[in-house]
């Protein structure tokens, strides 16, 4: 058993990167992921692992901080809320061109524009989509728990470095800001420079003795290389399809209609399926655990399975409901609900909009 | 029969007859650039420095976006190519997390000091032990020439057509003085590459800027050079050296700025 604490989400993303053994985080304060870079400073994780954390005068500069350590073969890290999100764009694009493993997280708030502090689930077309230039796809974890925002840190190292992306975990204000017991996992030590060097020869790092310069570039001026190289990317992106969906099934097995719901709307949602089991609807959960890979696997398996209905449950407008739209077709019924721009639906809300939408509509 | 021997090529190329070689920290590729092109000399310059100082193995460059995009393909050491003005954020991660190797950015005036400005002043103020270099050929050469923040008034471009209107356009930006001006930074200096004499003094400047980080002093070593860019210019190379050396060199300065964290009483 790992040491327990009680703990915000954002210290847990923060203890778990010094845990993780992450080389260098680059951020900037903004709210509601602020304690974040402060838990960490406050921590001298320097002191405890060797690992750096620098304050960038940008969102822009911090991204481009990772680029620049991440091309080494080092763990890089930062985290940011939507508006600093958006500014990472660009190099979150370059680093999917040039393959650059590192982990971005975002505590998602309202939007668009300055919006508000308020948790929400609006960035999940940014964060799926693309969102910068190019054909591109970033694995994208959902928190919806303390804990797991203190696990999903190693596991999208694991990934970032076994596909060699940026990784990104989309959490939002209210997982972020609320307190939950965490079970901390024991600290993995930082690789050191030769074994980084040994283990990722890709890494610009300095030129081997008697070998090759490495190189690490989004750019080829000449289409038909740049085309073979996006082959090798979409070829990647099929693997990570095939291979990393995660997600998490509630009360399905006897379910009429399923709620479609990650991160905080997700714990939402399982109070809604009690209202709706003592009312007598037989209503199941799935959670998206990756929100790009998206598990439409497991939507196809449930319409197998006879349910009538699917009720996309997300503090935004509608954006994931788009992708169950593309998963199931006219089979059966697929709705949204949601409330936005920093305003958390209650399960009571959910448990209504399922009844008139999806099971009277 | 003459017993008079036509030398051939092969045998002039003898070791006894050396005098001269291309650094081995400069690839075989044909470079990309503009015949006339001070960009070439500042690259090799670079590449003798960190050759005659032994570090090809601990040496991490970063390529701007601009016509030195391609610096990667030229320059014989691991490098990355970052996007446009974000170098000295990429420098900055790479050192960050090895402290111990050399990096640098290598930067044209677009790059380093329209779009790239923040990340080029705050990675001065922190005083990343980096090097900065900066070549400075007032106009955006790779995108067709047009207005950079360095050109000079009355300067004409293609986004200045009659000529840099200061009112209208602002002024020529001295980003070197600017960031002299910060405790970030230990070296600054400001060079040239057009004549032997001065490609001389660049590499001196290379070599103290590299033996600086190499020494653990602390900040950024950065040396600007005003390059010509004949094309952009729309001038023959000689005409372009000329015209750089009127125009340029009196609004640019050349010399030491700041030696040893002090700055230069002029
Ligand atoms: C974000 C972004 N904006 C614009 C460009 C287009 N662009 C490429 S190079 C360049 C200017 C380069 O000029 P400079 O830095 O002076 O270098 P030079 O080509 O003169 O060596 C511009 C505007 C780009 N590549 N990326
Ligand atoms: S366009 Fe100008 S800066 Fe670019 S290679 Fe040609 S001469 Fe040099």
């Amino acid at each position: 058993m790992g040491e327990l604490k009680l703990m915000k989400g954002n210290e847990a993303l923060a203890e778990a990167a010094i845990r993780a053994g992450v080389d260098g985080y680059f951020g900037y304060p903004i709210t509601p992921q602020s304690e974040v870079i402060e838990y960490l400073m406050a921590e001298k994780p320097h002191d405890r692992t060797g690992m750096v954390v620098l304050q960038a005068e940008s969102e822009v500069a911090a991204i481009n901080m990772l680029y620049g350590a991440g091309a080494t073969g080092k763990k890089a890290m930062t985290s940011s809320s939507s508006p600093g999100i958006s500014l990472m764009q660009e190099g979150l694009s370059y680093l999917a061109g040039a393959e650059i493993p590192c982990v971005v997280a975002n505590i998602v708030r309202g939007g668009p524009g300055l919006g508000d502090i308020q948790p929400a689930q609006s960035d999940y077309f940014q964060s799926v989509k693309g969102g910068g230039h190019g054909d591109y796809r970033l694995p994208v974890l959902a928190p919806a728990s303390v804990q797991e925002m203190s696990d999903f840190v190693p596991l999208s190292f694991d990934l970032a470095f076994k596909y060699r992306t940026p990784v990104l975990i989309v959490s939002d204000g209210l997982i972020g800001q609320m307190m939950e017991k965490v079970e901390l996992f024991d600290t993995m030590p930082r690789l050191t420079d030769e074994e980084v060097t040994a283990r990722y020869p890709w890494g610009t790092n300095g030129k081997p003795k008697g070998g090759e310069r490495r190189i690490m570039t989004s750019l080829d001026l000449d289409p038909h290389k740049l085309e073979k190289h996006n082959f090798h990317l979409q070829d990647k992106y099929r693997t990570l399809e095939e291979d990393e969906v995660k997600y998490e099934l509630i009360d399905c097995d006897d379910a009429d209609y399923v709620i479609v719901a990650y991160g905080s709307s997700s714990r939402i949602a399982q109070k809604s399926i009690q209202l709706a089991r003592k009312e007598g609807i037989k209503v199941g959960l799935l959670r998206p655990i990756t929100l790009w890979p998206f598990p439409k696997k497991q939507i196809n398996a449930l319409i197998k399975q006879g349910v009538k209905g699917f009720l996309s449950v997300e503090m935004s407008a509608g954006q994931m409901v788009e992708d169950i739209l593309l998963t199931v077709g006219d089979r059966t019924k697929v709705a949204h609900f949601g409330r936005y721009g920093g305003v958390i639906h209650s399960p009571e809300e959910v448990l209504e909009a399922l009844k008139q939408k999806i099971i009277g509509g | 029969m003459s017993d008079i021997h036509t030398l051939s090529v092969q045998d002039i190329i003898k070791p006894e007859n050396l005098v001269y070689e291309k650094t081995k920290l400069m690839t075989d590729k044909t470079l990309s650039y503009c015949p006339g092109c001070g960009h070439g000399t500042a690259h090799r310059l670079m590449m003798e420095a960190i050759e005659e100082l032994g570090k090809e193995n601990d040496t991490i460059g970063v390529a701007p976006v601009g016509c030195s995009v391609l610096a990667y393909e030229f320059m014989n050491v691991d490098m990355q190519e970052a996007a446009h003005g974000r170098a000295p954020a990429v420098a900055t991660g790479i050192k960050r997390v090895w402290p111990n190797k050399l990096v640098f950015t290598y930067q044209g005036d677009g790059d380093l000091a329209a779009i790239g400005t923040g990340e080029t002043i705050h990675a001065c103020n922190r005083g990343e032990q980096i090097v900065m270099v900066f070549i400075n050929n007032g106009i955006y050469g790779m995108t067709g020439g047009q207005m950079a923040p360095t050109t000079l008034p009355e300067m004409k471009t293609s986004t200045s057509p009659y000529g840099r209107d200061v009112n209208m356009m602002g002024n020529p930006l001295k980003m070197t003085e600017l960031i002299a001006q910060l405790p970030g930074t230990h070296y600054v200096t400001r060079q040239a590459v057009h004549t032997p004499a001065a490609a001389r003094k660049t590499k001196r400047a290379f070599k103290k800027a590299f033996q600086n980080q190499i020494d653990g002093k602390p900040g950024v070593s950065f040396v600007e050079v005003v390059s010509n860019c004949n094309s952009g210019w729309k001038m023959t190379p000689i005409d372009s050296n000329k015209w750089m050396e009127e125009n340029m060199f009196p609004f640019y300065e050349l010399g030491d700025i700041k030696v040893d964290g002090k700055l230069i009483e002029k």
